[in-house]
């Protein structure tokens, strides 16, 4: 699969967001720095995936990506265009190429709207489709993510959220999209139900070519789907790598700490294996720590290095990037 | 080692408007002191309510306990007065909740919190109950707890509300800790943190633990039998390590091959279980799992399996043995 042609590439992507103060003069007295300084790309028919910790700026990187928040500094180049410098139609007519799939699949589709509508309404709205041929297509793309066809006019509180879920992959499909945004789009699902989508996305990714940005905490699941993984903790990419060299190899000790926390089933295993257990909370992203960001919960940090100067994210070879002093 | 409580044929159901709810339709188990006992499975399949029902903190109505027993330390918590259970709950048998952001009250501080407990079953007076409040926030490693404990709970992040939930909890000394998916809400790095202390917290007071969670690695590493529930019947019950390395009923291996695990070698597809959970309402008659299950015979549509032994410490209930390979 690896090929070198790449569809999306972030280099240097901020997103803060404004504290104020004050209720008629708002006084900006500092900032959330949710995603601080991102680079990476994807490459055609790959799927990234994005772990992290809640709060560590996941969500927002996909978000800011899609233009959805205009980021605060960088640049997003889609298919070579800098999105960042898009607007108005030219941005729409890109949005198309791009599409989102959202945790929550009760929360995500507008309970008065039917299936049909809720399907079709991005070929409406990209003016691609209309009239019989839209319900026709929308029939088929309930088809392809493994509904009944004539679910079409039914009401989204009729289906159990594992079908929901499908209803939102048919929505990101119907525009025949390049790049797809899951954000974390089995949290809320049930175990049982998650195998059923996690194979869904892999079908239609090899189907129909698509190009995935798998974000989620679970670093299991993460590892199950993507061909290469990035880290985030507190806004920044500590390590960024393939999943094999990942679990084989981490070198990042947040990376580690966060491999040996995910609990694997199997009770001889478990027994056996050695646990790296973190102190403490992750910091406000409104104050992060001086330095290496992970330096308060690090077990192995220099002191006068670490706390102080900010470490770079070095290609240390095999497609292994690494954001840690220890790292030579 | 001696037994601890005693389940026999448990019955809770909801009387709602569309109909009456099985929630959780005749159980059995046994828990011996000091053990650990994890309770597994989906939304709804009534692992929660079993346990609440135990504590008997069931909404009467729509719920009601239609039938069973539940002996502990000789006494049937299920035909207690509300007097004598009160007398039971948060002090032989503590629990702890899943979302540690709603359990705990806002505005009362958290010594206020932790001391009421204190106070009403021992009979501690307020600085007598502060000073025990600080060595309990001290017990669950709180740090500097003597200056926080006047703290309220959104000062706290996740992880420690959870903390302070579990000192609470362990506050009168229980001989039991009910914990109902209580690192579910927390990031992997604070589960770790969490389920480290109840370990270790567990040897310290030689507690017995009833651990419910839909995760079956979260288990694998902390129990000592587990019990897999389905649409409100338990289905297999083993030892931790038979459970895993001998899983005998369609459904537990079908939830152990739907699983990605971190350890995988390569990237094998997934075996899902297809379909979905039977409504509760209107259960289908014979095995509950039938219209999803692989090994289906005729007779698993019409008669309901009962939990029979196959090996040591190792029922389940099904038709077919999957072990064996014999349909």
């Amino acid at each position: 699969m690896p090929n070198n042609d790449i569809l999306l590439e972030v280099k240097d992507l901020k997103m803060w967001f404004p504290i104020t103060q004050g209720i008629v003069f708002q006084r900006h007295i500092g900032d959330i720095r949710a995603v601080d300084g991102l680079n990476f790309f994807i490459r055609r028919g790959e799927t990234l995936g994005l772990v992290g910790e809640s709060g560590c700026g996941k969500s927002t990187t996909g978000r800011a990506i899609l233009q959805l928040y205009r980021p605060t500094a960088g640049d997003v180049y889609f298919e070579g265009q800098n999105l960042t410098k898009l607007k108005g139609e030219a941005l729409r007519r890109m949005r198309r190429k791009m599409q989102m799939i959202f945790q929550d699949p009760y929360a995500s589709l507008n309970p008065r709207m039917t299936v049909g509508d809720i399907v079709g309404e991005p070929l409406e709205v990209h003016n691609i489709l209309k009239g019989k041929e839209l319900r026709e297509r929308v029939m088929e793309l309930l088809e392809v993510v493994g509904l009944n066809r004539y679910f079409i006019n039914r009401y989204p509180h009729e289906f159990s959220g594992g079908q929901r879920q499908r209803i939102g992959v048919a929505r990101a499909l119907a525009v025949q999209p390049d790049l797809i945004v899951c954000d974390e789009p089995i949290s809320a699902l049930d175990v049982s139900i998650q195998a059923q989508i996690i194979n869904l996305l892999e079908e239609l990714q090899e189907q129909f070519h698509l190009t995935y940005l798998f974000i989620a905490h679970d670093l299991s699941v993460v590892r199950h789907i993507s061909d290469r993984v990035a880290v985030m903790y507190l806004g920044k990419i500590v390590e960024l790598t393939t999943r094999t060299e990942l679990y084989d190899n981490p070198l990042h000790p947040y990376t580690q700490a966060l491999l040996s926390a995910v609990p694997i089933p199997d009770p001889a295993l478990e027994e056996r294996r050695k646990r790296i257990i973190l102190t403490g909370d992750v910091p406000s992203p409104a104050n992060p720590p001086t330095g290496c960001h992970f330096h308060t919960r690090c077990g192995v940090k220099i002191e006068g290095t670490c706390d102080v100067v900010e470490p770079e994210f070095k290609d240390v070879g095999e497609l292994h990037w690494v954001a840690c002093h220890r790292v030579a | 080692m001696a037994t601890l409580l005693q389940v026999k044929g448990l019955k809770t159901q909801f009387f709602t408007q569309d109909g009456v709810v099985n929630a959780v339709s005749g159980i059995d188990f046994d828990l011996n002191e000091g053990e650990t006992l994890g309770i597994v499975g989906e939304s709804g399949c009534g692992k929660s309510v079993s346990v609440l029902s135990l504590m008997r903190l069931i909404p009467t109505p729509p719920g009601r306990i239609v039938g069973g027993e539940a002996w502990f330390q000789g006494r049937d918590l299920l035909s207690m007065d509300n007097e004598e259970i009160r007398s039971v709950r948060g002090n032989k048998i503590a629990m702890i909740f899943q979302d540690p952001m709603t359990s705990l009250n806002p505005v009362l501080t958290i010594c206020q919190q932790v001391s009421e407990a204190l106070e009403l079953h021992l009979g501690m007076d307020k600085s007598q109950a502060r000073k025990r409040a600080i060595e309990l926030l001290e017990l669950v490693r709180i740090p500097d707890a003597a200056s926080r404990i006047d703290d309220y709970p959104h000062q706290f992040s996740g992880g420690m509300r959870q903390r302070v939930m579990i000192a609470m909890g362990l506050s009168c000394n229980p001989q039991l800790l009910v914990a109902d998916e209580p690192t579910t809400a927390l990031d992997v790095t604070i589960q770790a943190q969490i389920t480290d202390l109840v370990r270790q917290l567990r040897e310290e007071i030689g507690m017995a633990v009833i651990w419910i969670t839909h995760d079956l690695g979260v288990i694998a590493g902390l129990a000592d039998r587990v019990n897999v529930m389905y649409a409100g019947y338990i289905i297999e019950s083993a030892d931790v390590k038979d459970l895993y390395a001998d899983p005998r009923h369609p459904y537990t291996l079908g939830l152990l091959g739907s699983i990605p695990r971190l350890d995988e070698v390569r990237k094998a597809k997934l075996t899902p279980i297809e379909g979905l959970p039977p409504d509760l309402i209107d259960m289908p008659g014979g095995c509950p799992f039938a219209s999803r299950c692989r090994f289906a015979l005729d007779r698993c549509l019409e008669e309901n399996p009962q939990l029979e032994t196959v090996a040591r410490r190792h029922t389940v209930a099904c038709w077919v043995d999957v072990a064996g390979g014999k349909r």
